[in-house]
C-alpha cells in the first residue's frame, strides 16, 4: 500500500509557478529519496503535505486520507524534521519530548518511555542541559526524536544533512536507516552521495515537475552503462591492446576508457586481452552515477 | 485539553526561566508601592521647591495628602504599567513565527486555536495577577496611612482599568497573528488605540468607547456613578470577545 500519494498538485507563489502538475507515490517501508536542486519545489510540496500551505491544484493522500489545509488530521500519521528544526530553547530535551506527547494525546507512560528510547537512539539519553545550548548537530539529532515520537506511519525530513559535517551527516543518514523498519521515510536533499547510500527509491524534481521516479534499480536502468574502463598493469600493455582492438581514450597512462561497447564488446574484449596475454588491473562496466542523471536532467 | 494544558504549561514555563515573570513581579509591586510613596513625599517635595516657586510668584499654601493622592497616582502609574506590560508580551507570537517554533507544534496535530487560547489565557493571567498586586500594596499603604473611604467606587474604577487592559491584551492577540514583527505589533496596537482614543474625543461617541473605562477620577470622587460606565464596559467585552474571535479566524488562514 502507498503510505504517501501526490496527485496532480500544483503551486503558484504570484506569478512564479513553482510546482507544476506534480504527482507520485510513496509505498510503505521504503526510503524515499526526493532529490532536486535548491529551489526545485522540494521544501514546498513537503509543507503541502504537512497542511501547512495550500496547494492550487489536485490532491495529497496521506495513509488514504485526504490532507487538507489549516487543520489536518493526517499529521497524526505523520512525524515531521524541518532542515533547520526550532525548539523552545529553555526546556530540556525530555520537557520537549513530553510536551510534544501531549500534544499528539499520548499517555504520559508511553511518552516516558518512548522518549527515553529515542533520546538513546540519537545519543541524547545523557544530555541534561537546556535546548539552548545544543549544536547543530544536536539540535537534528532531537528533531529526529521528536519526529519519531508518536512511531509514525511516514517521516518527513526536509534536508536533515545539508548543514551538518560529516560526522553530524553519518549520525543522521545512519538513524534513518535503522528506522526503516518502524516507518516510511521520505527524505529531501541535494546531496546524492546520501541518497545512494540510504535510499531505494528516488524521485528526481526538476522545474516543478518530476523530471525522475521509481526504485534505484529502475532510475539506473533508465540509461544502462554504455562504457568500459581497462586498467592495465605498464603503458607498454596498454599500447599493445590499442594496437590490437582499436583506439579508445586514454584517461592516464594505464588507463583506457571504450565508449558505446556492449556486453557483446566485453566478452569479446575479454577474449582478446587472454589470447594475448596481457594482464589487466582492473575491468571494469561504466555504470552512470546519480550524479550523472541528476546532471543530465538539469541540463537538459 | 491535554493540548491546551500542555502548551499552557509551556507558556508559563517560559515565562518563569526567561525571567519575564521576575521582571513583571518587580514591577507591579514598584507600581504598587511608588503611589502611596510618591503622595507620602509630596508636601516634602513641596516645601522644598517652595523657594523656587515663590521667586516664580506662585506661594505653596497647606498640601494636604490622603488617599485620595494615592488612588489617582495609582490610575496614572497602571498607564504606564500596561504600556510597558503590552510592550513585553508584543513577541509572544511574533517571536515564534520569526524562529519557526510553532511549525513542530502545528505538525504535531496541535489545534491552531489551542495555540491562541493558551497564550491569551496566560497574558491574561499575568494581567489579573499584576493588577491585584498593584492594587492590594497601594490599597493595603493607603490604609496604613490614611483612609481608603475617601475613595468612592474604588474597585468598581479599578476594574474598568482592568478590563481597558483585557481589550487592548485581545487588540494585541489580533494584531500579532497578522504581522511579522513585535515591533510592528507594539505599532500596530498603539495605532488601533489612537483610532479609537480620538474616536472618544467626540462627545457622542465617547461614553461608548473602551478608552472610556480609563476615567476614573469622577468615579473616585463621586461626581460620576458607576451605571454610566456599564455601556461601555458591556461594548469592551464583546469587543475583546470579537478581537479573539477573529484572531482565531485570521490564525486559521495563515500559512
Amino acid at each position: 500500500m502507498d503510505i504517501l500519494k501526490v496527485s496532480h498538485i500544483t503551486k503558484n507563489f504570484g506569478k512564479n509557478a513553482v510546482i507544476r502538475d506534480l504527482s507520485f507515490s510513496v509505498p510503505e517501508h521504503c526510503v524515499f529519496g526526493f532529490i532536486g536542486q535548491n529551489g526545485a519545489g522540494k521544501t514546498t510540496t513537503m509543507k503541502m503535505i504537512l497542511g501547512l500551505l495550500r496547494q492550487d491544484d489536485g490532491e495529497i493522500f496521506v495513509n488514504g486520507e485526504k490532507v487538507t489545509f489549516g487543520q489536518n488530521c493526517t499529521n497524526r500519521y505523520i512525524g515531521y524534521l524541518p532542515d533547520v528544526p526550532e525548539f523552545y530553547g529553555f526546556m530540556t530535551p525530555a520537557e520537549y519530548l513530553l510536551m510534544c506527547g501531549e500534544i499528539t494525546g499520548m499517555k504520559r507512560d508511553e511518552i516516558r518511555m518512548r522518549s527515553q528510547e529515542l533520546l538513546e537512539l540519537t545519543g541524547l539519553g545523557s544530555v541534561k542541559k537546556r535546548i539552548h545550548g545544543f549544536s547543530r548537530g544536536m539540535k537534528q539529532r532531537l528533531g529526529i526524536a521528536q519526529a519519531l515520537l508518536n512511531r509514525p506511519r511516514l517521516l518527513i525530513c526536509d534536508e536533515p544533512t545539508s548543514a551538518l559535517d560529516p560526522v553530524g551527516r553519518k549520525e543522521i543518514l545512519d538513524i534513518l536507516c535503522s528506522v526503516k523498519n518502524e516507518t516510511t521515510v521520505l527524505f529531501s536533499t541535494h546531496i546524492l552521495s546520501d541518497v545512494e547510500r540510504i535510499c531505494d527509491h528516488i524521485a528526481l524534481l526538476h522545474g516543478g515537475t518530476l523530471a525522475l521516479c521509481g526504485t534505484m534499480e529502475e532510475v539506473r536502468n533508465m540509461r544502462k552503462g554504455t562504457g568500459i574502463e581497462i586498467e592495465f598493469f605498464s603503458a607498454q600493455d596498454m599500447n599493445q591492446f590499442v594496437h590490437l582492438y582499436g583506439k579508445g581514450t586514454a584517461a592516464g597512462e594505464t588507463k583506457l576508457k571504450l565508449t558505446n561497447k556492449n556486453e557483446t564488446d566485453m566478452v569479446e574484449i575479454m577474449g582478446l586481452l587472454s589470447q594475448n596475454s596481457i594482464p589487466v588491473l582492473r575491468l571494469e562496466r561504466l555504470e552512470p552515477t546519480l550524479e550523472d542523471l541528476f546532471l543530465e536532467v538539469v541540463n537538459q | 485539553m491535554t493540548q491546551l494544558t500542555a502548551f499552557t504549561k509551556k507558556e508559563l514555563t517560559e515565562q518563569i526561566r526567561t525571567g519575564r515573570l521576575l521582571i513583571l513581579a518587580a514591577l507591579f509591586c514598584l507600581f504598587g508601592i511608588m503611589n502611596p510613596a510618591i503622595a507620602k513625599i509630596t508636601p516634602w517635595m513641596m516645601e522644598l521647591m517652595s523657594e523656587q516657586l515663590a521667586e516664580s510668584g506662585m506661594i505653596v499654601g497647606q498640601v494636604t495628602v490622603n488617599a485620595m493622592t494615592s488612588w489617582t497616582q495609582f490610575f496614572k502609574n497602571m498607564q504606564i504599567a500596561l504600556v510597558i506590560f503590552l510592550v513585553m508580551f508584543s513577541g509572544i507570537l511574533t517571536s515564534e513565527y520569526q524562529k519557526g517554533t510553532l511549525i513542530l507544534i502545528l505538525t504535531k496535530g496541535m489545534k491552531r486555536w489551542k495555540i491562541l487560547a493558551s497564550k491569551a489565557a496566560v497574558v491574561t493571567i499575568f494581567w489579573t495577577l499584576g493588577c491585584l498586586v498593584s492594587c492590594g500594596i497601594t490599597y493595603g499603604y493607603n490604609a496604613f496611612f490614611w483612609d481608603n473611604a475617601i475613595a468612592s467606587h474604588l474597585f468598581f474604577s479599578v476594574f474598568c482599568f482592568y478590563l481597558m487592559g483585557l481589550w487592548l491584551i485581545t487588540v494585541m492577540m489580533s494584531v500579532s497573528v497578522c504581522l511579522m514583527s513585535s515591533s510592528a505589533v507594539v505599532l500596530g496596537t498603539g495605532g488601533i488605540f489612537a483610532v479609537v482614543y480620538l474616536l472618544g474625543l467626540l462627545p457622542h461617541l465617547k461614553a461608548y468607547l473602551p478608552p472610556f473605562l480609563m476615567e476614573s477620577y469622577p468615579l473616585l470622587i463621586g461626581t460620576s456613578k458607576p451605571e454610566e460606565y456599564l455601556t461601555a464596559a458591556a461594548i469592551t467585552l464583546i469587543w475583546s470577545v470579537l478581537n479573539l474571535m477573529l484572531s482565531v479566524i485570521i490564525f486559521n488562514r495563515r500559512a
